[in-house]
């Protein structure tokens, strides 16, 4: 695949011509190759399972396909939605519903994420073809980050995860709502489109409508589902490879504290779902470290770093990161003090 | 895309998921293991369709540039997927075990409230479940009846044995250990995540977890049998 991906130096009129068999070839050869590596892997079955036989590998795996599965068929829900986005919704549609002016299309959006019910890896997908559809990236952003964090599930889990204390899912709506606004207006002020690269699919024309629909959903989830496991691979290196005994220390000062969970959000990369419950386990930490921990975590984590990456091009996924995870320690703290 | 679609189904359908993910995912896993393969499908048969389209085209001889630019090969980067199906496939990783119980502290929490006692002697409770009896109160919802309580062995650096069940909230990238130290009558020869149902009373004697300082209460074994590893090893009852 990768002999094909580059054309030829010399190529010039002969090249359009050459096109077709090109595409023939790479379409036979990756069947192929699949086919191969399948192969090879069955031959290979005994001395592989040899070398993941240690607790520290066989732990590595467990998690790393805990996150795959579980994230799975949160982003086929995702990239179903989006693919009805992009195929049966009209850009008109987001004009109309709208406002005008960005700057206050970024909070409807902000608000609008809350009705999307499922956790991080679904809402890239569909900020993706949101964008692609022709809304304000600042509003599709804001939605991007607020979906994950104030859906209803997700405040419900925050509820359980923390008996007893509502200022909680307060603190976590609140908090959520107005870093995904402040990136949302940050992005209008001083982002650029150039930074943006969606990927240049959505041109069908000629084509039905259910092609296009199936044709977007095989693309996003080929896409998107390569970044998800990389970015499952680095959270399960992390998951099983750091001492726990390292959160102890860092729960003593309380700017370490913050630092040491914002970090720890971004490098577990736990479903959004979840991380309440996780926050809540760690018991050492103050109040606000763990709402920087629940703020930062639906927003900026590796698997969704590397997702962003994908769906959005790299050089975004670079500026966009930094810049969320410093805002989502900054908004988390402030509602902290002032709520908790 | 199809072998995902099926080994998605295949994992939900038989329990193999359970090593990974909370119950409650099975119908999303289901669902979009069938979207997944009627996705595979729709691409097969519209490219069926397409060559056969391009043939007859061909035939006619015409614009071959803009039909170049109209299917994209998959990028390279979904090659990555290939990495846990295979590991689903031939490896199915087991579920977490006491390597990475002994790793993070035990997750006890405050209980709302403690419930009755559950009929039947020895009376069959989940390590949670005693845990938070023994530890927050003080044993005393226990009655001094015998308890019998599944879970895995882990040993610590000092050889002091742990039950643990994992707690999981939604998937094993975010289960957590509960642990009961043992004390009493245990068997001589102990197998790290062997798992194993204890039978025993109250002990009011306690610990801290040495990595988190949670509480970590004792059980007096008074016999212990290895049973075979359970249905779904994790413990579920955080999730609502």
């Amino acid at each position: 695949m990768a002999i094909t991906e580059d054309a030829p130096p010399g190529a010039t009129e002969r090249a359009p011509a050459r096109h077709p068999s090109d595409q023939g070839d790479r379409r036979l050869s990756s069947p192929l190759v699949l086919t191969l590596v399948l192969l090879l892997a069955v031959l290979a079955q005994s001395p592989i399972r040899g070398a993941l036989g240690t607790p520290l590998m066989q732990s590595w795996m467990t998690v790393f396909v805990a996150v795959t599965v579980q994230a799975l068929p949160f982003l086929v829900l995702g990239v179903l939605l989006s693919a009805a986005i992009a195929v049966f919704v009209p850009p008109a549609f987001f004009a109309r519903a709208l406002p005008q002016r960005p700057a206050l299309a970024v909070p409807v959006a902000g608000i609008a994420g809350a009705v999307l019910p499922g956790c991080e890896c679904a809402s890239v997908p569909v900020a993706g073809a949101l964008v692609r559809r022709g809304v304000t990236p600042a509003a599709a952003l804001a939605f991007l980050l607020s979906a994950p964090a104030i859906n209803p599930i997700v405040l419900t889990a925050t509820a359980v995860a923390f008996p007893g204390r509502p200022e909680m899912v307060l603190a976590r709506f609140l908090a959520s709502l107005l870093v995904a606004c402040a990136m949302g207006w940050l992005w209008q002020r001083l982002g650029r489109t150039d930074w943006l690269r969606p990927p240049a699919h959505g041109a069908h024309e000629g084509a039905t409508k259910g092609e296009a629909f199936w044709n977007s959903v095989r693309h996003d989830t080929m896409h998107a589902g390569g970044f998800l496991v990389l970015g499952a691979m680095a959270a399960a290196t992390l998951k099983a490879a750091t001492p726990a005994a390292w959160l102890r220390t860092a729960a003593d000062n309380p700017l370490v504290s913050v630092l040491a969970l914002a970090v720890l959000a971004v490098l577990l990369s736990i479903c959004s779902e979840a991380d309440a419950f996780v926050a809540a386990s760690l018991t050492q930490f103050s109040l606000t470290a763990k709402l920087v921990f629940l703020v930062v975590g639906p927003m900026i984590d590796l698997k969704l770093f590397a997702m962003q990456a994908g769906t959005f091009g790299r050089g975004f996924a670079l500026r966009f990161a930094p810049a969320t995870f410093v805002l989502a320690v900054v908004g988390a703290v402030l509602t902290g003090t002032v709520l908790l | 895309m199809f072998l995902l679609g099926a080994a998605l189904l295949h994992a939900g359908a038989t329990d193999l998921y359970l090593r990974y993910v909370k119950a409650g995912l099975q119908p999303l896993l289901l669902a979009s293991g069938a979207v997944l393969i009627a996705a595979a499908l729709a691409t097969a048969w519209y490219e069926r369709k397409r060559t056969r389209a391009a043939k007859a085209a061909s035939a006619s001889a015409s614009a071959s540039g803009t039909g170049a630019g109209h299917t994209h090969p998959e990028p390279r980067i979904s090659w990555l997927l290939l990495l846990p199906l295979l590991s689903l496939i031939l490896i199915a990783p087991p579920a977490l075990g006491s390597y990475s119980a002994l790793r993070a502290g035990t997750a006890l929490q405050k209980p709302y409230a403690l419930g009755t006692l559950p009929a039947g002697d020895p009376v069959p409770l989940s390590v949670v479940d005693y845990a938070s009896r023994a530890a927050y109160g003080q044993g005393r919802s226990l009655h001094g009846r015998s308890v019998r309580v599944t879970g895995f062995l882990a040993l610590d650096r000092t050889g002091t044995p742990y039950l643990v069940r994992m707690a999981l909230n939604c998937c094993a990238a975010d289960a957590q250990p509960v642990k009961i130290a043992l004390a009493g009558k245990l068997p001589p020869v102990l197998q790290p995540d062997a798992w194993l149902e204890v039978t025993g009373t109250y002990s009011p004697k306690a610990t801290h977890d040495p990595v988190n300082g949670g509480p970590i209460p004792y059980l007096s074994v008074t016999s212990a049998k290895p049973v075979p590893t359970p249905h779904d090893p994790y413990d579920e009852t955080w999730n609502n």
